[in-house]
């Protein structure tokens, strides 16, 4: 048993998407396609989440979004106070706070507001804020026993509370709008098109990063256990395992990587605003991952990539029409394709090779079978 | 004005410019030829902007889908009527308007995003385009940072002036003040009582009313309150303005919860032809939804109802209806969403470019004739000086016009003493 967190043919995969990403999307896309790459790929990070913790925990969390908007507000805050300058908010009654808070007759920096002036501290809340927080949801649930549906409909429920009080308290969050108007990153001006390209391909690199740490996870005991906690957790329960705590550790994983999505939004767009935060932008960052197959790590980013180009286009050619499109798409995949495509790849594609390989050397591997028997995983 | 008109006669060029574009609104209705000498797409764009010696493209940027597209949709149409029109007498600068359409879904970072497509991908000279402010502020940076000219229809909160956008809806002071002017010499109101959707135009154009009772008019509010939008339970308010007695009250509550407030004001037994109500939300298109029975009576204060009585009007809603249907209703902000692709053909002719930065420059001191609202004029902020209207909602859906101020009100964004 050598090193088995990533086998031969996720290699394969994982370098076939980096080469895609890398190299082919670059070179094919203008600046402005890329960007919009780059928007999508921030939640592909969700989608990633959301393998480890419904694909692989079977934790259904229909509130993703809270996390992404929490990673996003909080990269926003730093964003934004950096571009409130007093030089450039003199126009304002209180110059030096964002513009927002002028409108809404606030007068100083509130305090929380204060420790976002620190890039260090920001990348920090970037993902304590929200791990911290699905640590408290998760024990408040996962201790009680509640799941299933029930957990389900708490997230969505988190969800809806956070967009209010986000909402409500727009003098301390710029309410409805958002936070638009980003500028810079520490000095360095993130609206130009060589700063989208340099955002491009750190995005790409925090998105592998995460993609290791989830072929770790999976191929860890502790991926084994939560697969075992997923399709009989009182068995693992019984066998003497802590079947909260594995549960609360894929939920906070699945949070922060939500975080760092978010947080590479609040770059990429500049822009950062409660309608992420929401049930339906939760919902539909479930549907990236199952159009993708909720337990391939590589299919949920082709997911996400796959319904937001989608998305994009059939939104610029039928302006009045797309989202029946694209209801279409959902049902057609759903209906045709339960294991989204991942399995498309697994049934149909994924074959053909194996016996193209098998022919002309006569040893297929036999790790990689076991391996996906094992985890219930279609290959990828 | 006067300032203008000597500075247009300085140049022979821009005084025959001047003269056509006297003209020109009073024969706008009518099909003409296409200028005898068109001018080289060379001198005319020098940006390389999405201009062709027969066509130049521009965008359309509302919400189709999504929350927002039932109040957008009237913007869209107008839009397209007016180019239409434009088209039909021979375009801007000889060349036909072509335009993009592109939904922003009623979601703030999509419009974002597609006015950065129209702007990048597209090259266009211009958008017509965003309806809620955050929409606007989503897109402000964007139009900004590609140098694009957008055409903004919607009355807002003010507090902001671009280079790139034209405001072509009024700003909270140019509509609220005469209405509270008025409503206080005409039924002695002291007492006001605030309801609003909570965010930013209800919260600033509050703050102003509020200023302008206390401060101006000497009276009192004697009661502010905020709903998330899409609210549809209002008792709990009702109920203290029950209490309170106020002399008016005045409300920017938006959309779709306009509906629930009315019913359940009625059905609370507040009878609107006893109790002054003064809305500055209400157009319309949401009598539309609220029912003129649950609304009659009541005060709302804008620039255009689709009753005014005057030539271009007359002209206008005939043709609107014929283009969309005989049920469309006109309100305030499709109004205001038909004048902009006319004054950028206005300001184009002007400045003899479709470049933005001289487009920018140029539109200071436009005037469009032709606008169903009577006369308006583009000021140096970029905003529109128009007359303010005070209207009685009718059985019918309708207002009856009862005030106007008799002269073109000034846009103030940024008004001293009610910050």
């Amino acid at each position: 048993m050598t090193n088995r967190f990533v086998n031969r043919s996720e290699l394969i995969g994982i370098l076939v998407l980096a080469v895609f990403l890398v190299v082919i999307l670059p070179l094919c896309l203008d600046v402005f396609r890329l960007n919009l790459v780059a928007k999508y790929l921030t939640y592909a990070f969700v989608a990633l989440g959301l393998v480890i913790c419904w694909g692989y925990g079977g934790i259904l969390s229909l509130g993703q979004g809270v996390f992404f908007g929490l990673g996003g507000y909080c990269m926003a805050m730093f964003l934004k106070l950096e571009a409130s300058s007093p030089e450039n908010t003199k126009i304002q009654s209180t110059p030096g706070i964002p513009d927002f808070m002028d409108w809404n007759q606030i007068t100083s920096l509130p305090f929380f507001w204060k420790p976002f002036h620190s890039l260090s501290f920001t990348i920090a809340a970037v993902i304590l804020v929200p791990g911290i927080f699905a640590l408290i949801i998760g024990a408040a649930m996962f201790k009680r026993r509640v799941g299933g549906t029930y957990f389900a409909i708490i997230t969505q429920a988190v969800a809806a509370i956070l967009t209010i009080l986000i909402v409500g308290q727009q003098g301390y969050t710029g309410g409805i709008n958002g936070m638009t108007d980003l500028r810079t990153l520490n000095g360095w001006d993130i609206r130009p098109d060589h700063a989208k390209v340099v955002l491009y391909f750190f995005e790409v690199g925090c998105l592998f990063v995460c993609i290791f740490i989830a072929q770790f996870i999976r191929h860890s005991k502790l991926g084994r256990i939560l697969v075992a906690m997923r399709d009989k957790e009182d068995r693992v329960r019984f066998s003497g395992y802590s079947v909260a705590n594995f549960k609360i550790f894929a939920f906070c994983v699945a949070a922060i990587f939500a975080a760092v999505g978010g947080a590479m939004f609040a770059l990429e767009v500049g822009f950062m605003s409660p309608s992420f935060v929401g049930i339906v932008p939760s919902i539909e960052m479930v549907i990236y991952t199952a159009v993708g197959g909720r337990l391939s790590i590589l299919g949920a980013v082709y997911g996400t990539l796959l319904v937001n180009f989608a998305k994009t286009s059939l939104s610029e050619s039928f302006p009045e029409l797309w989202l029946f499109g694209l209801g279409g798409l959902f049902i057609a995949v759903v209906l045709a394709f339960p294991n989204g495509l991942a399995g498309i790849w697994g049934d149909y594609v994924q074959p053909r090779i194996d016996s193209l390989l098998s022919s002309r050397k006569a040893k297929p591997g036999k790790e990689w079978t076991d391996n996906s028997v094992a985890d219930g995983a279609p290959a990828e | 004005m006067s300032d203008e008109i000597k500075r247009g006669l300085q140049s022979p060029f821009r005084r025959k410019l001047l003269m056509g574009m006297a003209a020109l609104p009073a024969i706008t209705m009518l099909p003409r030829p296409s200028f005898a000498d068109v001018p080289a797409t060379s001198a005319i764009n020098t940006t390389g902007l999405a201009v062709t010696d027969t066509e130049v493209t521009c965008g359309i940027l509302h919400s189709a889908t999504g929350t927002m597209a039932i109040s957008e949709t009237g913007s869209i149409e107008a839009e397209k009527l007016a180019i239409a029109q434009i088209n039909e007498a021979g375009g801007i600068l000889g060349r036909k308007i072509k335009f993009i359409q592109e939904d922003g879904a009623s979601d703030w970072p999509t419009f974002a995003e597609k006015a950065k497509k129209l702007l990048v991908n597209d090259k266009v000279a211009a958008i017509m385009g965003c309806w809620t402010s955050a929409s606007r502020k989503a897109v402000l940076p964007v139009v900004e940072q590609y140098n694009g000219m957008l055409y903004y229809p919607t009355f807002y909160e003010g507090l902001e002036q671009s280079k790139n956008v034209i405001y072509t809806g009024q700003e909270a002071t140019q509509q609220i003040l005469a209405g509270l002017n008025w409503i206080a010499k005409e039924k002695g109101a002291k007492s006001f009582f605030f309801i609003g959707s909570d965010y930013i135009w209800p919260r600033t154009s509050n703050k102003i009313a509020r200023k302008h009772v206390e401060n101006v008019l000497k009276g009192k509010v004697v009661g502010e309150e905020y709903y998330p939008l899409g609210n549809t339970q209002f008792n709990s308010v009702i109920n203290k303005i029950k209490l309170t007695k106020p002399d008016v009250i005045f409300t920017d509550v938006v959309g779709g919860s306009n509906v629930a407030f009315y019913k359940q004001l009625k059905a609370a037994g507040i009878d609107l032809s006893k109790q002054a109500l003064l809305t500055i939300s209400v157009t319309e298109d949401e009598i539309d939804g609220i029912g003129g029975e649950n609304i009659a009576g009541a005060y709302a204060c804008m620039k255009y109802f689709e009753s005014l009585d005057n030539p271009n009007n007359k002209a206008f809603v005939p043709a609107f209806q014929k283009m969309w249907g005989a049920k469309t209703v006109i309100g305030d902000v499709t109004q205001a969403a038909y004048l902009g692709p006319w004054l950028w053909k206005l300001t184009a002719e002007k400045a003899g470019s479709f470049d933005v930065d001289k487009i920018a420059a140029a539109s200071p001191g436009v005037e469009f004739k032709g606008a169903p609202e009577g006369y308006v004029r583009i000021h140096e902020n970029h905003h529109l000086w128009s007359k303010t209207r005070v209207g009685k909602a009718k059985l019918d859906g309708q207002f009856e016009l009862i005030y106007e101020t008799a002269d073109l009100v000034e846009p103030d964004p940024f008004p001293k003493g009610y910050q």
